[in-house]
C-alpha cells in the first residue's frame, strides 16, 4: 500500500461485505417462501423480504464502489485522498441511513409518514430522510475525490471512474421526482434504474476492470486506457437509447419498440468487449502476478457479465419476444446473473485484490476465494437455467394459452425447489469469501515447487 | 489497434458520441412525456381518489409481490388489468371497491401450500382509492400489453 489513505477501503469493503451476506441470507428466504410458502407468512411478509434483498443488493455494490475509488484513486492520481476525516463520516452516514431502512422495512415503522415511511416505488422504498442521506453522501465523496483528482495526476482510470460516480449522483436525483400519473413515473423511474445499470455503472465497471488489468498484468497504461475509452464508447451509445426496451408497453410511443430493440441489442458489445479486453490483456500481459484469485474474479466478471447481462439480456429485449415475455421469470433469471456477473464479480474481484495488500497478508489466502468463486459462480449459473425454463414455461402457459398466474406458478414448483439448493450453495460461497479475506494468516495449500 | 486509432482520438469520440446520443434521448424523452400526458393517458379521470390510490399502492409495497405493467415482483399476480380480468365494467367505480374489499378482507388465507397476501385493514375509502387506482392504470394505451387477460 504506497498511500496511508487507501485504508479507508478497508472499512467500506468491510460493511459492503456485512451487507452481501444480509443480501443473499435473504434471498435464501425469500427463495425458500416460493417453495413453502406459509414460511414467515406473518413475520416476514415476502414483500418486505423482498425489499431487504434488493436494497442490502444496491447499498453494499454502491459502497464497494465507494470503497473502490478510496483504493485506487490515491494511486492513480498519486496523493493522498483530500481528507480523510470526511470519508469515514460519510460511511457513517451510509451505515446510519442503511441501518434506519432496513429497522423501516422490517418493522413496517412510520406508515404513511412522508419524511419517515417507506416510499414504496419498486428499488426507491428508501424513507425521504434515507434518500436525502444518500445524496448528502454522495456529494461529500464526490467533493472529496473530485478534489483529490484535480489536484494529482488524471488518467482515463479516474476520470471514467469519476464520470461514472458523478452520474451515479447525479440520476439518483430523479429518484425525488413522483408524479401522480403511473406512465409518467414509470418513464423516469427508469432514468434511475436503467441508467444506472446499463449506463453509468458499466463505466464504473470498465474503469475498476482496467485498473485490475493494468495491476495484474503489466500491460501499457496506454493499451489499456485506449481499450477504456472505446468499452465505454460502446457501452453508452447503445446503452443510453437502449432505455427505449423498457418504454415498450408502460404508455409510452411506439417508437421505442424499434430503438428499444435496435439499441439494446447493441448493448451486448460492451459486454463483449470486455470480456475480450480482459483475456487480451491476460494473453498479452508479461507478469505473472501471485494474487491468483483477484485474476479469477476479473475474467470471471468480464465472462459472466458477457452472458449475464448480454446474452441473456439480448434473449428477451427485441419487442416482439418482450411482449410475452415481460415480467415472468425470464426477467428474474437476467435480473440475477446480469447483477452477479458484472457488478457483485466486479465488487468481489477489487476486494481479492485489495483487502490482502491493505491487511498486509499477501502472499494471499487464494485457495479458499478461489473455491468460493465456484461456489458462488456454480449457484448462480445453475439458478440462471432453473429460472430461464421456469420462465420459458411460464411464457408459454401464461402468456401464449392465457392460464391464470398462479395455476401457472404450481407446475413451476420444480423450479424454484432447485433454485433454492443453488441459492444455498451461493450462500456458502458468500460465507466462504468473506472467511478467506478475513480469517486465515496462512495458505491453506502450501505453494510446492513450479511442476517442471 | 495503435495503428487504427490513438488514445485521443478515442477519448473524444467516446466524449463527443455520449453527447449526441444523449440530446437524442432527452429530445425523445420530451415527446414521450407530452405523449403519456396527452395522448396515451387520460390526465381528466385522474381524480384525487387515483393520487390517493396510487400512494396506498406505494405505502403497502404492493410492487414487491405483484407486478403493475410488467414491472415489479413476479411473486404474486398482474394487476394492471385486475378489474378486466375480474369482469368489472371500467365506469362501475363501486363494483370494483366491493370486489377488491371482498377479496383483501379474506386475506391471508392461511391455506397451507398457498402463497399467502398480508391483510392491510384498510378503510373502505382506502378500498374506494386504491380501487380507483387499478382502475385507471387500466386505462393507460400500453401497445396492447399485456397480451390475455391473464396478465
Amino acid at each position: 500500500m504506497k498511500y496511508e489513505s487507501q485504508k479507508i477501503a478497508l472499512a467500506y469493503m468491510g460493511v459492503a461485505l456485512g451487507l452481501f451476506l444480509i443480501q443473499v441470507v435473504m434471498g435464501l428466504v425469500i427463495g425458500w417462501i416460493y417453495v413453502s410458502p406459509n414460511f414467515l407468512s406473518e413475520l416476514l411478509p415476502f414483500n418486505i423480504g423482498r425489499m431487504l434483498h434488493t436494497n442490502a443488493l444496491v447499498v453494499w455494490l454502491i459502497t464497494g464502489f465507494f470503497g473502490a475509488a478510496y483504493f485506487l484513486v490515491p494511486e492513480e492520481a498519486e496523493r493522498e485522498i483530500h481528507s480523510v476525516k470526511l470519508a469515514y463520516l460519510q460511511l457513517i452516514i451510509m451505515v446510519v441511513g442503511t441501518l434506519g431502512a432496513v429497522i423501516t422495512y422490517t418493522f413496517n415503522l412510520f406508515e404513511g409518514n412522508i419524511l419517515l415511511g417507506k416510499e414504496g416505488r419498486e428499488f426507491l422504498e428508501q424513507p425521504l430522510w434515507v434518500k436525502a442521506g444518500i445524496v448528502v453522501a454522495a456529494l461529500m465523496f464526490l467533493y472529496n475525490v473530485t478534489m483529490t483528482v484535480l489536484k494529482g495526476r488524471k488518467t482515463a482510470i479516474t476520470n471514467i471512474l469519476l464520470l461514472g460516480l458523478w452520474g451515479l449522483a447525479l440520476l439518483f436525483l430523479f429518484a425525488f421526482y413522483n408524479p401522480s400519473n403511473l406512465a409518467l413515473d414509470k418513464q423516469y423511474w427508469w432514468y434511475v434504474v436503467h441508467l444506472w445499470v446499463e449506463g453509468v455503472w458499466e463505466l464504473i465497471m470498465a474503469s475498476i476492470l482496467a485498473y485490475l488489468m493494468l495491476k495484474l498484468t503489466g500491460v501499457d497504461r496506454e493499451v489499456v486506457e485506449k481499450w477504456l475509452y472505446v468499452i465505454v464508447a460502446a457501452a453508452l451509445f447503445s446503452g443510453i437509447l437502449g432505455t427505449g426496451h423498457h418504454y415498450y408497453w408502460i404508455g409510452t410511443p411506439a417508437y421505442w419498440q424499434w430503438i428499444g430493440s435496435i439499441f439494446s441489442s447493441l448493448e451486448i458489445i460492451p459486454f463483449f468487449a470486455m470480456m475480450a479486453f480482459a483475456f487480451v490483456m491476460v494473453w498479452k500481459g508479461r507478469r505473472d502476478h501471485p494474487n491468483k484469485a483477484a485474476l479469477l474474479w476479473s475474467l470471471g466478471c468480464a465472462t459472466l457479465a458477457f452472458f449475464g447481462a448480454g446474452v441473456w439480456g439480448f434473449l428477451h429485449t427485441l419487442h416482439g419476444v418482450n411482449y410475452y415475455t415481460h415480467g415472468t421469470q425470464i426477467t428474474a433469471a437476467h435480473g440475477h446473473l446480469a447483477f452477479f456477473g458484472a457488478y457483485v464479480s466486479l465488487n468481489l474481484a477489487i476486494m481479492s485484490y485489495a483487502m490482502p495488500i491493505m491487511r498486509g497478508r499477501d502472499p494471499y489466502n487464494q485457495v479458499l476465494n478461489m473455491a468460493s468463486f465456484w461456489l458462488m459462480a456454480g449457484g448462480m449459473t445453475f439458478m440462471t437455467f432453473t429460472l430461464t425454463f421456469a420462465g420459458t414455461v411460464q411464457t408459454h402457459m401464461q402468456r401464449v394459452l392465457g392460464d391464470g398466474f398462479m395455476d401457472v406458478q404450481e407446475q413451476l414448483w420444480v423450479f424454484y425447489v432447485m433454485r433454492f439448493g443453488s441459492g444455498v450453495a451461493v450462500v456458502l460461497g458468500a460465507a466462504l469469501f468473506i472467511y478467506a479475506l478475513a480469517m486465515p494468516r496462512r495458505e491453506v495449500i502450501a505453494a510446492g515447487a513450479p511442476a517442471e | 489497434m495503435r495503428e487504427v486509432m490513438t488514445k485521443s482520438m478515442a477519448r473524444n469520440i467516446f466524449y463527443g458520441g455520449s453527447l449526441f446520443f444523449i440530446i437524442i434521448f432527452l429530445g425523445l424523452s420530451a415527446q414521450s412525456h407530452l405523449y403519456i400526458r396527452n395522448v396515451s393517458t387520460n390526465e381528466a379521470t385522474l381524480t384525487d381518489s387515483v393520487k390517493k390510490g396510487k400512494r396506498i399502492w406505494e405505502e403497502k409495497a404492493c410492487i414487491n409481490c405483484h407486478t403493475l405493467m410488467g414491472e415489479g415482483a413476479y411473486f404474486a399476480p398482474e394487476l394492471v388489468n385486475v378489474m378486466t380480468r375480474w369482469g368489472i365494467d371500467p365506469e362501475d367505480h363501486t363494483g370494483a371497491m366491493e370486489s377488491l374489499k371482498a377479496w383483501m378482507d379474506a386475506m391471508p388465507t392461511g391455506i397451507e401450500g398457498r402463497r399467502q397476501m398480508p391483510q392491510f385493514n384498510l378503510s373502505d375509502e382506502e378500498y374506494q382509492n386504491l380501487a380507483d387506482f387499478l382502475l385507471w392504470a387500466d386505462t393507460i394505451d400500453a401497445q396492447d400489453w399485456p397480451p390475455n387477460d391473464a396478465g
